[in-house]
């Protein structure tokens, strides 16, 4: 049974089909990389796989049952964790806080009025912390950080509630090109360690090609190709895609 | 059959005038993006001036021209007075946080009520009828006045006129775009500045109109500005802010409901007279609820665009400085020996400063770490002064009841209303709460054989042991103090985490599991229960209570004691209300015009200030620190 499995969705804007019935699957353990060129309808896959959007049609399943119209909180709950392409943190507190914030509400703690919030689960959220990089800087305001340490931060927060399930949104972006490969790297080792699905978009193909073990190829909505990083590289109607918008691709 | 009919009619009438003066505000809000509370003050302008160049004239002497004349060269007066404010107050705050604007406009309604009061005394004014139209006509053997008949010409009409003007030239063009898209429009090198002024000179001679043609229904009376603006909210809300057409059909909801309601026969609740019909506002709440829920942002509005004001970002909320527990403690020590220092008078005062403390910290609760906005925060307040007046009044019960069954009143009326207001966000949340404050208002005021109407209930003093001045003042120190810091415990606990979240990133918060709906509902009750406290510990205080306590410059004292101390600190509001109900009852102490000074010190303050007396402190404070913690 894969973690994930996507079956026929759709959803436009208007007149704009921004998602135009895609399917797909990830096993645990696997990354698989979703590219495409900008406006492909990447981001818009994402918000209906975790509930951010409701799709027109076709379904969502997490480990063998629906989720197709869940909240993203309730999506949350079943251990999918997220990381958005425009970060999304939480700027008046803390890095640390905003980590402990995701373990609060893990261990279900939210509606305690009393104890500070502050001193609970500071060692679990430093650990994570430590884990991409930021351990030193958790006692930064989130909202004074540099957009690299921010999508660093947004991974922490994303693995407090030990999903089984990771969706990333362009997560390398804003980081400098070794700073990628790295993060990306520390992706894969947890993946692989842990066994976590993890599907994550990118537009960096030197990290797409050296990390992910499969890839699927959006355009205008449609998916075009999947296969191996070798099977897509070398597909006729990628190529075109990626030369006819002028992006690069390709190893270097 | 017949009566139906002319109630009808009725209802139609008072759509078009409800509409005057809704479509005027929906316009600035549409382009500006203000809400202007001082539209009330130029509809009581209008009506003022009109009076004056009707009647104060020899109006006899030209007829028709004298009658029709002087209210479209009020409208015209009125409207250049829009321009002087736009120009020498608005245009300065357009980049300031909405509440600021929403609380300079306020400012100037308090500033034309002493300038009214000035100029056309205390007394209600009785307009001249309309020439040539002072019959009536008969329908279905039914008499309905003439004047009347008009009316529900004159609405559509305008309506017409504006969409004539927002469709066929290019001026309404350009408003049309600044609706959708005020960047767009700036970048395309319009004079924008032209063209506020010269939205706020329509909507406020749209105001001026509707309140002039109200002289021959209505005496002109100096609480007709208050009482317009929230029905104009209403309908704005219910119609989709900045739109015209929305606004229309919102007011021939609301007014229709109401015109049928007077059927709506009385009964008996609890063995008190309920008579639904007099409650005049009752279905402008069904009207709004219904359809907020249904569509959030109004029969014909579109959700705001994302555009927020730069610079919202909040400070980190971190750990109470040492320096500041310390300042803490000392002002408790200060305050727990105060009673042997000065007299009944000096503890009166400080009394009702705890208890304003009180309201401050509860709606900072919701505003602060909530984000939510409250401008009715006085129904609250009120809620929970009748809950303690009326167990005390109806049911003989000791104080120790009344003191809980405030805050309980209180927390169930934040329960309902909460679950609407969190739905919307922003100036659509303010305005809502501002319109249910309107409602328990008019509950209060209206329903007489409960609550004495605007007499109010009297004698309600507390029970004999707490009677002295010193023992009531420890009894509201205590409770205060409690209330402020259990509300400080929760702001640092998880639950004032999760609030925060919410309110920094929505996104977020959805994606790690918190509900923010629910969160932001249980902190409006939590604000709702500790403000119904802050009542109950009112009435007891004051010994009576009346609709006052509900009302909209209640409301607004509560903002200004939060804005003036600073959203962004906790310890701000509390400051605040300190420093606000001093100048309130030095001003009221010394001088017969403390509105307008007061009015006018709210304006100068939020020009000045536009992060309040607290958050300005905290900057200069931080100065040199370098911090970027
Ligand atoms: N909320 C929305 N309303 C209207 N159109 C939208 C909305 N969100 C996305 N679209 C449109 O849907 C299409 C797909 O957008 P999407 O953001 O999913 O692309 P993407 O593959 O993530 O692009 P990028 O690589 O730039 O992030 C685009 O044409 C976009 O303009
Ligand atoms: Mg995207």
């Amino acid at each position: 049974m894969s973690v994930l499995a996507v079956q026929g969705l759709q959803k436009s804007f208007g007149g704009v089909q921004a998602v135009a019935g895609v399917s797909f699957a990830v096993e645990a353990g696997e990354l698989l990389a979703m590219i495409g060129p900008n406006g492909a309808g990447k981001t818009t896959c994402f918000n209906m796989l975790m509930g951010q959007l409701r799709p027109d049609a076709g379904s969502v399943a997490f480990e063998g049952s629906d989720i197709t119209g869940l909240a993203p909180r309730q999506v949350w709950r079943l251990g999918v964790g997220r990381t958005f392409q425009i970060t999304a943190t939480f700027a008046s507190m803390t890095v640390s806080e905003n980590v402990q914030m995701a373990l609060l509400s893990h261990h279900r703690k939210l509606a305690s009025f009393w104890a500070p919030a502050t001193s609970l689960y500071a060692d679990e959220a430093a650990a994570l912390l430590q884990q991409v990089g930021m351990v030193d800087q958790r006692q930064r305001a989130c909202g004074v950080l540099a957009y690299g340490d921010l999508k660093r931060v947004e991974l922490a927060v994303a693995l407090a509630n030990q999903p089984r399930l990771l969706l990333m949104d362009e997560p390398t972006a804003g980081m400098a090109p070794r700073e990628r490969v790295a993060l990306m790297e520390l992706t894969a080792k947890l993946t692989r360690d842990r066994g976590i699905a993890v599907l994550f978009t990118e537009h960096d193909m030197d990290v797409v090609f050296a990390q992910a073990d499969r890839i699927i190829v959006l355009n205008r909505g449609r998916l075009i190709a999947q296969g191996t990083p070798a099977e897509v590289r070398a597909d006729k109607g990628v190529q075109d895609v990626y030369l006819g918008s002028g992006s690069t691709f390709g190893g270097h | 059959m017949d009566f139906l009919l002319v109630q009808f009619l009725n209802g139609l009438a008072s759509a078009s005038s409800l509409f005057l003066v809704a479509s005027g505000l929906s316009i600035i809000f549409g382009v500006s993006r203000i809400v202007n509370f001082a539209h009330g003050s130029f509809y009581m302008l209008g009506a003022y001036v009109a009076w004056t160049l009707t009647r104060g004239l020899d109006w006899v002497a030209f007829g028709h021209l004298g009658f029709w004349g002087g209210i479209l060269i009020a409208a015209v007066v009125v409207g250049l007075l829009g321009v002087i404010v736009e120009i020498l107050l608005l245009r300065r705050i357009y980049q300031a946080p909405e509440l600021f604007q929403l609380l300079a406009t306020f400012g100037v309604v308090l500033i034309v009520q002493d300038a009214t009061l000035w100029i056309w005394g205390a007394q209600d004014l009785l307009g001249p009828r309309a020439p040539g139209m002072r019959g009536a006509i008969d329908i279905m053997g039914q008499r309905f006045p003439q004047y009347e008949m008009l009316l529900i010409v004159i609405g559509p009409a305008v309506l017409g006129l504006l969409w004539l003007l927002f469709h066929r030239t290019r001026w309404g063009t350009l408003v049309r775009a600044a609706t959708l898209d005020r960047e767009m429009v700036a970048a395309l090198g319009v004079d924008q500045k032209l063209l506020f002024t010269s939205i706020f000179f329509l909507g406020s001679f749209l105001a001026a109109l509707g309140g002039g043609l109200q002289l021959p229904r209505e005496p002109v009376q100096l609480n007709m500005d208050l009482a317009i603006i929230a029905d104009a909210f209403v309908v704005v809300v219910v119609g989709g802010m900045g739109s015209v057409g929305g606004a229309y059909l919102a007011a021939l909801l609301i007014a229709e409901l109401q015109a049928f309601m007077l059927f709506v026969p009385d009964f008996a609740l609890f063995g008190v007279t309920v008579s639904i019909s007099k409650m005049t506002l009752i279905p402008s709440f069904l009207v709004m609820a219904v359809v907020l829920v249904v569509r959030p942002y109004g029969l014909l509005g579109r959700p705001p665009s994302h555009a927020r004001i730069a610079g919202a970002v909040e400070p980190v909320v971190r750990a109470t400085p040492a320096e500041l527990k310390w300042l803490g403690y000392a002002a408790l020590a200060l305050l727990v020996v105060l009673p042997f220092f000065v007299g009944d008078y000096g503890l009166i005062v400080a009394t009702e400063i705890l208890i304003m403390v009180l309201v401050a910290a509860s709606l900072h609760f919701m505003m602060g770490p909530g984000g939510m906005a409250s401008f009715g925060h006085a129904a609250y307040f009120g809620l929970g002064a009748y809950g303690a007046a009326l167990m005390t009044k109806h049911l003989m019960a000791p104080m120790a009841v009344g003191l809980a069954a405030g805050p309980l009143l209180a927390g169930l009326f934040g329960i309902l209303f909460g679950w609407f207001c969190v739905r919307l966000s922003g100036v659509y949340l303010a305005m809502l709460t501002l319109a249910f404050a309107q409602i328990v208002w008019s509950i209060a005021f209206q329903w007489v054989a409960m609550t004495g109407g605007d007499n109010g209930l009297l004698g309600i003093w507390p029970d004999s042991w707490a009677t002295g001045k010193d023992v009531y003042y420890y009894l509201t120190l205590a409770l205060c103090v409690a209330g402020v810091l259990v509300l400080r415990r929760m702001i640092y606990a998880p639950f004032g985490y999760a609030l925060r979240a919410g309110r920094d990133s929505p996104l977020r918060a959805e994606a790690i599991g918190i509900d923010v709906v629910r969160v932001q509902w249980a902190a409006f009750t939590v604000a709702a229960v500790f403000a119904g406290l802050a009542g109950a510990l009112f009435v007891y205080f004051k010994g009576s209570v009346f609709p006052t306590y509900a009302s909209i410059p209640k409301s607004v004292d509560a903002l200004m004691m939060v804005l003036m101390g600073g959203v962004q600190t906790i310890t701000g509001p509390l400051i605040g209300a300190v420093v606000y109900m001093g100048l309130h009852e030095q001003l009221v102490r010394l001088t017969e015009l403390w509105r307008l000074v007061l009015g006018a010190s709210i304006i100068a303050l939020v020009l000045a200030f536009p992060q309040g007396i607290a958050g300005f402190v905290v900057r200069l404070w931080l100065k040199g620190k370098a911090e970027d913690l």
